[in-house]
């Protein structure tokens, strides 16, 4: 059946409280959700006060904050700082999205920020989730160029308008925010690929370019792999990149009527 | 879902399993067709339920005895349990996720709905044909 507790040692508790810095006039609240594998304990939420004085103004500014000045062993996957490169994607405040592209003033309520993994997936350590099969599943809807025709002297030619079909799904940076907030995800991860898998199954599907449509659309169309969707749009909600994964999975589910009906 | 997966499989392998199943569009579309079927059909329903409640037994029986009436009762009978039976499986799959339970409750569910279906249908007949 669906899980709706931890199971017993990924139950949170209550963890450290560290001291306000000194002097700081201005903190906020940081709860954030700690686990050590090599301790064998169950994970806690660890408290830090953050100098907003002292500090950028976005979340990943506080971590690291926090990591330079508070607690050193705290553990969390980051490098662009700038929404492009997706390894800070964690639930904040409730929602997923990336940690360098949400200021702290935006999530803090009453002065306080809740830090959590992204949902539902195995932790590595602290806010560092494994991706492991999310990543398997963008490969296995082979998210490149399948041709039967001898590859042309030069390039593949594509018209303009052709090309603006791909605007809105390129953009994905796989930081796994959409998949991480849904539902069907959550209960059947292992035979749903999820919404940005899907979503670059649906940029492949539409590529003028490409000649493996129904080939792709064969191995997609399964109860598990594509209907699992039931268009409850968190993904659409979450995406930091204002992507709508809902739409390219409908869009999906129109092209398999489409060629029986 | 383990915590961690220390199998030597690739990870490719568990997401690609048992390969598709080809199939899925026909519940999907079938599932799409009955709702738009159902929204004539259960405001029909709505409406021979408040005829059928001010009268007495022999009229309220020779109402649902009318050609007309049978009809539409048949129809939101028949896409009715059409449509519970699909909604009804997608929840389970949903759910149930041991496999001996989910295959047990697929099949009681269509079990279920054909008996409830058959014996609506039953009862609709015998009062319209008067056996």
């Amino acid at each position: 059946m669906a899980e709706f507790r931890l199971p017993k040692n990924s139950r949170v508790t209550s963890g450290k409280v560290w001291p306000a810095p000194a002097g700081a006039t201005r903190t906020t609240l940081f709860n954030i959700y700690r686990y050590d594998p090599d301790t064998g304990n169950n994970p806690r939420m660890d408290s830090y006060h953050v100098d907003r004085d002292d500090c950028g103004p976005m979340v990943l500014d506080a971590l690291i904050w926090i990591k330079n000045n508070v607690d050193a062993t705290l553990t969390f996957r980051r490098s662009c700082r700038e929404g492009i490169c997706g390894s800070c994607a964690m639930n904040i405040s409730g929602s997923n999205t990336l940690a360098c592209t949400r200021g702290i003033d935006e999530v803090a309520q009453n002065g306080i920020v809740n830090i959590y993994p992204l949902p539902h997936m195995p932790v590595v350590k602290d806010l560092v989730p494994d991706l492991t099969r999310f990543y398997a599943q963008h490969a296995s809807v082979e998210p490149w160029l399948h041709t039967v025709t001898p590859a042309p002297e030069k390039e593949w030619r594509q018209s303009h308008e052709d090309r603006q079909k791909l605007d809105g799904l390129y953009e994905c940076i796989l930081c796994a925010c959409c998949s991480t907030s849904c539902p069907s995800y959550w209960w059947n991860g292992d035979r749903y690929l999820g919404p940005a898998a899907l979503l670059q199954a649906y940029r492949w599907l539409i590529d003028s370019r490409d000649e493996a449509t129904g080939e792709r659309l064969d191995g997609l169309e399964d109860p598990f792999r594509l209907y699992r969707c039931h268009t409850i749009m968190n993904c659409a909600n979450a995406c930091p990149k204002g992507l709508n994964p809902a739409k390219a999975i409908a869009e999906i589910k129109q092209m398999m009527v489409v060629r029986q009906v | 879902m383990g915590q961690f997966d220390f199998s030597i499989r690739t990870p490719v392998k568990g997401v690609r399993g048992l390969g598709s199943a080809k199939s899925g569009t026909g519940h999907f579309w079938q599932q799409r067709l009955t709702a738009v079927a159902l929204v004539p059909l259960v405001l029909a329903f709505i409406a021979i339920v408040i005829c059928a409640s001010g009268r007495d037994y022999e009229a309220a029986r020779a109402l649902v005895g009318h050609p007309l009436t049978s009809i539409i009762l048949l129809l939101f009978v028949v896409t009715g349990a059409i449509h519970g039976r699909l909604g009804l499986q997608v929840v389970i799959e949903d759910y149930v996720h041991h496999e001996g339970c989910k295959v047990a409750a697929v099949i009681a569910n269509t079990l279920f709905t054909a008996a409830v279906a058959i014996a609506a249908i039953f009862a609709v007949l015998k009062i319209s044909f008067g056996v």
